[in-house]
């Protein structure tokens, strides 16, 4: 029984095939934490804007993709739109799914943290003559991190989790690897493989998660 | 020190409204240079409103506000400009916490001033030794009592070298034992030739310092004159009676 999951010379004969893998859903999580980040910054923005015709759109935007499955997300982009005429390939269908899912995530999370910044703070920096970008920078913005920092890296956790969806559109990322190299081999082995992967590369941030998450609620 | 004669803010029918509530019901005001006005009345008179009004925290319904010869309320007026030529301290102090004394006067002077660093620290150094904080520029707010965050957060309004400087209730989020140490900081800025609107209930620093107080009530000036005239012999029935009633707690 172990033998069949922890086959180490199907192991060994895997790891290159699966350190490809790695290095793509490495390259996914690089281009998708940032985007995420910077398209969530501008939804967060744009939501504390005072005009209802500016606000509105944004909460329809983010609750439509936070409750939009990713997985379904990401199939229907694949698979549904080339009906549509639009045909995108695998990596543009995983890029463009995991931004809509991504950046209506943390643009909920950011927006949350601006919230939690007390009104004076805001008031303050305006009546020493900053304008509302330069204290939004430079007042509020850190500290709206600061105070939803777990909930940020919680996120970005469950993004690097999430590139693993991208194997149903045969982008050859990490799952993806595992699943071809166990399918050639019959044997589950580069599967354990992958996840020992999943759980080194990984476990840092679950740690740091924790670590967040206790000095918040033990600051409060 | 007498008062010069210029105003340096000249408040004419300004009214505010939030929703259908009127809270400022027409203001007539003039401070003049090195001038201290005391603003005194009933929690909701609109004291707050009425400071907000001068640098358009609030946006007035209605009137006009000059400041030092500038149509505050003019759309073509910067008003960003004007901010930083008026002071403004909260009574919730609103320190920024992420930043040290010194980066929390610094800010402005960097951002807005466009200010070196070692320009913009010696300044802010020069303010916090100002109101008697030169050892603490390197702490954080959270490191200070109330009496030192409030005393920052008036020497982050006057590196900015303002033309005057207005007081939302100063010394009214302080336990008494710190209430002093800002009232000295205050008094100071007074003898300097500061022009202060000072919005509080210490009565025995406005005897001492205020040239004229005001009392408000539901979002009018109701009485005016020197500070013995309203403590002492109010000629309002309404303003009689605040009297008692914050002399009695
Ligand atoms: N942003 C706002 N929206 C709606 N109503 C407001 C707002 N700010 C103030 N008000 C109302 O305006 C009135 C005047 O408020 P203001 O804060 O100016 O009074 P104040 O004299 O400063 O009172 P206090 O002594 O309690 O500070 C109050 O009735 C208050 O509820
Ligand atoms: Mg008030």
């Amino acid at each position: 029984m172990l033998q069949t999951f922890f086959d180490l010379d199907i192991m060994r004969a895997a790891l290159p095939y699966l350190l490809q893998g790695l290095w793509t859903t490495l390259l996914l999580v690089a281009l998708v934490v940032p985007l995420g980040l910077a398209g969530g910054l501008i939804v967060a923005l744009l939501s504390t804007s005072r005009r209802r015709s500016v606000r509105w759109p944004l909460v329809v935007y983010v609750d439509f993709f936070r409750a939009f499955p990713p997985l379904v997300l990401l199939i229907f982009i694949y698979a549904g739109l080339p009906f549509a005429g639009l045909e995108l390939g695998a990596f543009a269908s995983v890029a463009i799914g995991f931004f809509l899912n991504t950046s209506s995530y943390y643009g909920e999370i950011l927006r949350a943290g601006i919230e939690s910044v007390a009104r004076g703070q805001m008031e303050a920096a305006r009546s020493t003559g900053l304008t509302k970008a330069q204290a939004m920078a430079w007042v509020v913005l850190p500290q709206a991190v600061r105070n939803v920092l777990p909930d940020l890296v919680g996120n970005t956790l469950e993004v690097a989790k999430l590139t693993s969806l991208a194997s149903v559109v045969a982008l050859p990322e990490l799952l993806f690897a595992a699943r071809s190299a166990q399918s050639l081999t019959f044997n589950p082995s580069p599967i354990v493989l992958a996840a020992l992967i999943y759980f080194v590369l990984l476990w840092p941030f679950v740690r740091l998660l924790s670590r967040l998450e206790h000095r918040t609620l033990a600051g409060r | 020190m007498a008062p010069g004669a210029r105003p340096v803010l000249s408040i004419r029918g300004l009214r505010k409204s939030f929703g259908s509530v009127e809270v400022l019901k027409g203001i007539d005001l003039d401070v003049r240079a090195r001038e201290l006005v005391f603003v005194i009345g009933p929690s909701g008179s609109g004291k707050s409103t009425l400071l907000r009004c001068c640098n358009r925290l609030e946006e007035p319904t209605d009137g006009s506000i000059l400041f030092d010869g500038i149509d505050v309320l003019s759309p073509r007026t910067d008003i960003n400009a004007v901010r930083r030529r008026i002071g403004m301290v909260f009574q919730s102090f609103n320190l920024y916490p992420h930043m040290t004394a010194a980066g929390n006067v610094m800010l402005a002077l960097r951002r807005v001033l466009k200010k070196g660093r070692a320009e913009a620290d010696a300044i802010a150094r020069a303010a916090l030794a100002r109101v008697g904080l030169a050892d603490k520029a390197g702490s954080y707010p959270g490191e200070l009592s109330g009496g030192q965050q409030q005393r920052v957060a008036i020497a982050r309004a006057l590196a900015l070298e303002p033309v005057a400087v207005l007081f939302d209730e100063p010394t009214s989020a302080l336990d008494p034992e710190l209430v002093g140490s800002v009232l000295q900081v205050m008094r100071e800025l007074r003898e300097a030739g500061m022009t202060m609107v000072v919005v509080s209930h210490e009565m025995g620093f406005a005897r001492a310092a205020a040239d004229r107080v005001l009392f408000m009530d539901q979002g009018e000036i109701v009485e005016e004159g020197p500070p013995a005239q309203i403590f002492g012999a109010p000629r309002h029935a309404r303003t009689r009676a605040f009297i008692e009633q914050i002399v009695r707690h």
